[in-house]
């Protein structure tokens, strides 16, 4: 109880603003379409991967490219055990997470053993998540290429965590999940093995003579972000009610869950949630460009594809702009200001 | 007075050059032991074997009562024997009180008392007003005095300092000299790599000499030197020891 006392205390700036955010994001659904809510859950449970990629990639410095791997792994975790021994996806999320802690350890444990950084250990994790995927589409086990659909029950089930009726209620579980990573990822970030996942991070020579074990440190890191990811992506299976190993283990899906945290602010505690909010507006407002254009740029009307290629161009502008994300370059702003 | 690190016959080759060869030294508990040399001689090959950077060809270093020539260098760390960096490493992206934070969390689970200990070092080492700068916008001065904290947080019990004065203006190293006086005060013994001379003569209780990888000389700073084999190879001419 004073351990709880003592991080409140410490993280009681991060924590006031967990509770403001959570509490202007928990009235959202009030009121809103249903397409735009499913947007919004879609929005919160890839910010929620962010979340998890950035303990390995932003904490301990490890970039990985492979993420899609955690998703994955704890898409199909919830799937095979709800659709084949009716387990509870409540049992089969936390399910998730382990199988993608315990994965992680063994890349991680391969891979950093033998002293993968920087782009090799990123195209490791790349082929691994590719692996993932070619696997699973082989194996009838699995569902293969077909993949697995979640059988639809009617109304509002918290046994399933299935809510037909109650939409929104997909939408507020998503958040629950995702307020209380954060709060892990805070509590991480003022304990001794966030310290070691920084120190890792800046330089494993100076670290190992501070006497932090560089392998012991990212492999913690690897496996608490799977754990995360993972978690990530047992909802996913449990929203969209439908998976394949092309949707889970993409490639597009690691790419999508480094992208969030890369915009918002790598290593920081808000910047998958900002990144992720960033990137679905900008997503919207350039299909809406495309579908509904003002008079003055009436040409863009029907333009299909050029939408995406509007977010690319906006993409790079903003990653040119702010190489270390939105949440950094308010920081060098507000900086440059007081000094 | 005990012996606290004792190092025995270690060498070290890299291809044909005999970095470090047959070199013993022997740390007494609450000393501090200089060692000297030209540039090349092999004094940094030695912290690296002693601190378990680099694996010794041969011989044994012996740390309180363990063997640790091959152990790793943060399990070395973890039982109390800590080094500095000549070419300091500082975590760039944190501040210098997350920077010293890191070495406090060494022997404590719980940030409140880690981070008394990292404030108290700062006090210790003149940091406290630089407390939330980045390390990579500090002069480098601070930056060694950071080296030198971060060290301190873990508690060690021996410290390797690695030319802690090399790139301070005369008046940084008289105040670092103080630190390092009161860093042995405390009950810690150091083992200390120095160009400076007037410095380490003044600072040091004994004076190992190190020339082309072998040690030359070993003893109280008045009797180094006057030996005339110290004298010839390196210091060239009589050296003055400075005034206290």
């Amino acid at each position: 109880m004073t351990k709880i006392m003592t991080l409140v205390q410490a993280s009681s700036r991060d924590l006031y603003i967990l509770v403001g955010v959570v509490f202007v994001l928990a009235l959202l659904p009030l009121g809103v379409s249903p397409f735009l809510l499913s947007v919004g859950t879609s929005v919160l449970i890839f910010a929620l991967a962010g979340v998890g990629w950035n303990v390995l990639s932003g904490f301990a410095g490890q970039f990985s490219f492979g993420h899609a791997a955690y998703f994955g792994l704890g898409s199909y975790t919830v799937a095979i055990l709800l659709t084949k021994y009716s387990i509870s996806p409540w049992i089969g999320l936390i399910a998730g997470g382990f199988v993608a802690a315990i994965f992680g350890l063994l890349v991680g444990w391969v891979s950093f053993r033998f002293g993968l950084k920087g782009a090799y250990f990123a195209l490791a994790t790349f082929a691994v998540a590719e692996m993932l995927r070619l696997t699973f589409n082989s194996i009838d086990y699995f569902g293969a290429g077909i993949g697995i659909t979640i059988p639809l029950v009617d109304g509002d089930d918290w046994a399933r965590i299935q809510f037909s009726d109650t939409r929104a209620l997909h939408y507020w579980f998503a958040l629950g999940l995702l307020a209380v990573s954060i709060v892990a990822v805070i509590a991480i970030k003022r304990s001794r093995i966030g310290s070691y996942m920084f120190a890792v991070r800046e330089d494993e020579d100076a670290a190992s003579a501070l006497g932090i074990d560089p392998l012991r440190t990212k492999l913690i890191a690897i496996s608490i972000s799977g754990f995360i990811t993972a978690l990530a992506g047992g909802y996913f299976t449990l929203f969209f009610l439908f998976i394949d190993p092309d949707v889970v283990f993409g490639p597009l899906v690691s790419v999508a869950i480094l992208l969030r945290p890369i915009v918002g602010g790598v290593g920081t505690i808000w910047g998958p949630v900002v990144g992720a909010a960033i990137l679905s507006l900008l997503g919207e407002l350039t299909r809406t460009l495309v579908r509904e254009p003002p008079a003055f740029l009436s040409f863009l009307e029907g333009a299909n594809g050029l939408d995406q290629v509007l977010f690319g161009f906006i993409l790079i502008v903003m990653i040119i702009r702010a190489p270390d994300g939105v949440l950094g370059w308010f920081r060098r702003k507000r900086e440059k200001g007081t000094e | 007075m005990t012996t606290i690190l004792d190092v025995q016959g270690v060498s070290k080759s890299f291809g044909g050059l005999k970095a470090v060869f047959e070199v013993s030294i022997d740390l007494e508990d609450g000393e501090i032991l200089g060692i000297i040399g030209p540039n090349g001689a092999g004094k940094t090959t030695l912290f690296n074997m002693i601190s378990g950077a680099i694996p010794a060809d041969s011989g044994s270093i012996t740390f309180d009562t363990t063997r640790i020539e091959h152990m790793k260098p943060h399990d070395i760390a973890g039982l109390g024997l800590v080094r500095t960096f000549q070419v300091v490493k500082p975590f760039a992206g944190l501040t210098i009180h997350e920077n010293v934070l890191v070495g406090a969390f060494l022997r404590r689970q719980d940030p409140n008392e880690a981070d008394e200990q990292a404030h108290k070092m700062m006090e210790l080492t003149g940091l406290t007003p630089y407390a939330e700068r980045s390390a990579q916008d500090v002069t480098l001065a601070i930056r060694k005095r950071l080296e030198l904290a971060r060290a301190l947080a873990t508690d060690p019990k021996v410290l390797l300092l690695d030319e802690v004065l090399a790139g301070l203006t005369p008046t940084e190293g008289v105040e670092m000299i103080d630190v390092v006086r009161s860093i042995r005060d405390s009950g810690v013994s150091v083992l200390i790599i120095e160009h400076v001379m007037a410095a380490i003569m003044a600072l040091s209780d004994r004076i190992a000499v190190i020339h082309h990888g072998e040690l030359l000389a070993i003893g109280v700073p008045a009797s180094i030197v006057k030996d005339p084999r110290v004298v010839e190879a390196y210091l060239g001419e009589e050296f003055q020891i400075a005034p206290d």
